[in-house]
């Protein structure tokens, strides 16, 4: 049977030439912020990374407070590669947390969230939200002493909140402590639930993309060409996922993911604890909130502050319906910009002190 | 007219209400259905709660591994408590439960103070919130020496 013989009998049964049609009128605007169109699916490539790696950790990791730290440990120490596998997942992690907020960011600045895009807006912020979340209980699992620590902090942060505080906090920690059983929770979270959401909104997020094609900022509108998707932006793509390898694989020589000591439940937080840096910025505020503000814990009212921050986030393309007006654009242009710098300079603050 | 009409008319009127018995009979049975199905899931997501014997007095410490100027921490239950001895050779202790954000405290013989590295907390040996973040004071527990052992209350 010839290669085109096999073509034919499939596109018999699953018509192939409605999708290839597809892919061949599927085009890309070229104007002078089109380098921005490349971070969405760079962080899909970095998702795919972190799929690949992460089921090859899986064999063999063991997810309980006697044996993560160790299996970990053997994955480092014993297994063949084993040290590049989790490097990877730990370096690819943090890229694509950063490669997501550019393309967030990218997609506020240039108000791409506009009508039609309302729903790509909030899939996307759904899987911010999943990141962040892959990465809190991706964090735990080598059961080391800042991830034990990190948890303790995060958890009791979720327990802050008003009425559903204590249960969201037991439902987390599978108890009242951080023990073995929010580790195997965590596991749980981290391998079955957050994969099976991510791959729902990656869907649709995806699916809205191809609906209504990418978005072109209003001063480009009537002034820009066109890039066919396949092949040459996707060969641009996959120069930049090759790339992407390269920087992988060069940090993850250079800067093996550290293991640290492990987590004992009886000793005092370790000096210099932090956080992962996209919490950073969060646990610097933190610190500087004072006891008590008008009588009301301050800790809660900072909390409370973030999760409202969050809210309005998500609900950016309802609160600015018309965001090209000349106003709209000067108060949405200075509130991601104190967002973006506020984020910025805590964090470095939170770095070095 | 009326006759072709009013047989007509109770007909439509009866048919509907056998109809809309039949959906609450078939939607009241689908809910209970959802909620024979979700019940147990949402119970089973929540974690049982452990009866632990509350444990009221620990032998924290021994007092020669206690030099003045130095802090342990203890295993009190499943909780960890923090024996100081302060310079003067004072014993206190506390529960070393932060009281910000459930880290574990420390004592630092520099400031002579308890220290929270999580969130730079301080606490004086008196176990009261001095610096940073911390809202309430550490709780504190009664230290009584028996013979060599350092034994913590419950107050």
């Amino acid at each position: 049977m010839s290669l085109d013989q096999i073509r034919i009998w499939l596109d018999e049964r699953l018509s192939l030439g409605s999708v290839s049609e597809i892919a061949r009128k599927k085009e890309v605007p070229v104007h002078r912020h089109s380098i921005w169109y490349y971070f969405g699916g760079m962080t899909l490539f970095l998702f795919t990374v972190q799929v690949v790696t992460g089921i090859l950790l899986l064999l063999y990791y063991r997810p309980s407070a006697e044996n993560a730290f160790e299996s970990v440990q053997f994955i480092m120490t014993e297994v063949k590669f084993g040290w590049l596998i989790r490097s990877i997942h730990s370096w690819s992690a943090n890229l694509m947390i950063a490669t997501l907020f550019i393309h967030m960011f990218s997609v506020f600045f240039m108000r791409a969230y506009n009508k039609p895009r309302e729903l790509t807006w909030l899939s996307g912020v759904g899987l911010l939200f999943i990141s962040i979340a892959f990465g809190f209980s991706g964090y735990l699992l080598p059961w080391n002493e800042v991830s034990f620590f990190a948890t303790k902090v995060g958890t009791d942060i979720a327990g802050v909140v008003p009425v559903i505080g204590h249960s969201m906090l037991r439902f987390l920690r599978g108890g009242d402590e951080v023990t073995g059983a929010t580790l195997t929770r965590f596991f749980g979270f981290h391998v079955a639930v957050l994969p099976a959401l991510a791959t729902v909104f990656i869907g649709v997020h995806v699916l809205l993309v191809q609906l209504h094609g990418m978005h072109v900022p209003r001063r480009y509108e009537h002034n820009h060409g066109y890039m066919k998707f396949f092949p040459n932006f996707f060969l641009r793509d996959l120069i930049g996922w090759i790339l992407a390898i390269g920087v992988l694989a060069a940090l993850a020589a250079l800067f093996p993911w550290e293991l640290g000591v492990k987590a004992d439940p009886f000793a005092p937080a370790p000096a210099g604890i932090k956080p992962e840096w996209y919490f950073l910025f969060m646990f610097q505020t933190l610190k500087y909130i004072p006891a008590r503000i008008l009588g009301i814990e301050g800790e809660v009212l900072g909390i409370l502050a973030f999760m409202l921050g969050g809210l309005v986030w998500v609900v950016i393309p309802f609160i600015n319906r018309e965001p090209e007006q000349r106003r709209r654009i000067l108060i949405f242009n200075v509130f991601g910009v104190f967002v973006v710098l506020y984020i910025v300079v805590m964090t470095i603050v939170g770095y070095l002190a | 007219m009326q006759t072709v009409n009013g047989p007509g008319r109770s007909k439509e009127h009866e048919a509907p209400s056998r109809r809309r018995f039949l959906d609450y009979l078939l939607g009241t049975s689908a809910f209970a259905t959802l909620g024979a199905i979700f019940y147990p899931i949402i119970r089973f997501i929540a974690p049982p709660q452990i009866v632990e014997a509350m444990q009221n007095s620990v032998v924290a410490a021994k007092l020669n591994e206690l030099p003045p100027n130095s802090g342990k921490i203890f295993k009190f239950g499943n909780k960890p408590g923090i024996l100081v001895r302060s310079a003067s050779g004072e014993l206190k202790a506390f529960s070393a439960v932060c009281t910000h954000l459930d880290c574990i405290v420390q004592y630092r013989p520099d400031t002579k103070q308890i220290w929270c590295a999580c969130h730079n907390g301080q606490y004086n040996m008196n176990g009261q919130n001095v610096g940073g973040p911390p809202p309430r004071p550490l709780e504190e527990y009664a230290v009584n020496t028996r013979g060599d052992d350092v034994v913590v209350t419950r107050i």
